[in-house]
């Protein structure tokens, strides 16, 4: 059992495809990598969208062997943290540096989605139409 | 503390940025406040918006654009000596721009053009990003009661960001009341040297 966590989402899956992959990399079949990040492999390379990253040549098989994916090593690629409990059993795929540069730097507002005390859900973009402060505090 | 701006085009969006739900739930029920309050388990602002510290604010138009990149939430720096009446003043002036701005909208004189915006987004870099990541899963195996190996992933998050007072504090040994404020902390907030813990913004009228 492996969990494949991303920032939005949590993912319990069976053991990885194959099993003969070192606990370093995350291989997950072509489904499950489409269902937890939204990225899959077209004759492109691996994409999202209209964004496509195209397999290093030569070197195909580091990262797809017949359905699985080594999403860790496209995460790598693309300058994303991929990172893992020691024992491999529980992943999260992260946001790299570059898009959230990017993003800021677009002044839109990053949208997020977060519960109040009561466990409802709210979004920044909920909120469009009004001018919103957004301001963070702690208990500690 | 924002009552007086209140206004249906404007609203104040106030997440704690606390892993424990329960720690939170007192400061929001005792404070009742009438602003929607979100709980960050997870410090998903820290690594959207670049945050490292509380309170820090972001002023957001009614088109979803960055009016205000994220700065300092009104405090004076506590590695310096002010006096009471100076930080007072400094809330005063802060919340009275937000409130400039809560009844003025883009005629406000608080607001940044698109280009002085942009200059105020600070950089994140790639050690910031991977200390993003590691302290979620930290938090999730903390959830799962995985606290050692937890605890390793944090360690190495303050080391990625030095300056990330959100993931100090918040996975750093808490005292009876609930704060991460030991020795080690006002420690860390001496050996900034000139480096702010509350970084002054750039506001007209704000003291330090």
């Amino acid at each position: 059992m492996v969990t494949v966590l991303t920032e939005t989402s949590a993912t319990e899956l069976e053991a990885g495809p194959g099993g003969s992959h070192p606990s370093d990399e995350l291989w997950l079949g072509s489904t499950d990598t489409a269902a937890i990040t939204g990225w899959s492999m077209k004759p492109e390379g691996f994409c999202r969208g209209d964004i496509c990253v195209p397999t290093p040549p030569g070197k195909a098989d580091r990262f797809v062997q017949g359905d699985s994916i080594n999403v860790s090593a496209f995460w790598d690629l693309m300058g994303k943290p991929a990172v893992r409990s020691a024992d491999a059993d529980v992943w999260l795929l992260g946001e790299g540096a570059n898009l959230r540069n990017d993003a800021l730097l677009s002044l839109q507002a990053p949208d997020f989605t977060l519960p109040d005390l009561d466990g409802n859900l709210h979004a920044l973009s909920d909120y469009r139409g009004k001018r919103v402060l957004l301001i963070t505090w702690a208990s500690w | 503390m924002f009552e007086q701006v209140k206004d249906e085009d404007f609203m104040i969006l106030s997440v704690a940025m606390d892993a424990d739900i329960e720690a939170a739930r007192p400061w929001i029920e005792e404070a009742s406040p009438d602003y929607v309050t979100l709980i960050d388990q997870n410090h998903l602002l820290s690594s959207l918006y670049n945050m490292f510290n509380v309170p820090q604010a972001v002023w957001i138009d009614e088109t979803g654009t960055i009016v205000r990149p994220v700065e300092t939430g009104g405090s004076l720096d506590i590695a310096q000596e002010y006096d009471q009446e100076t930080r007072a003043q400094a809330k005063l002036t802060y919340i009275n721009a937000v409130g400039d701005w809560a009844v003025n909208g883009s005629a406000s004189k608080f607001l940044f053009g698109p280009e002085d915006a942009k200059k105020r987004v600070p950089a994140m870099t790639g050690e910031i990003a991977l200390a993003h990541a590691k302290f979620q899963l930290g938090q999730y195996l903390r959830r799962k009661g995985r606290t050692e190996e937890a605890d390793a992933l944090f360690a190495e998050c303050c080391e990625l960001h030095p300056e990330s007072w959100n993931i100090y504090r918040e996975t750093a040994e808490r005292n009876e009341r609930g704060l991460a404020a030991g020795d080690e902390f006002w420690e860390k907030v001496r050996s900034l040297g000139e480096k702010q813990y509350y970084i002054t913004i750039d506001m007209e009228g704000m003291p330090g």
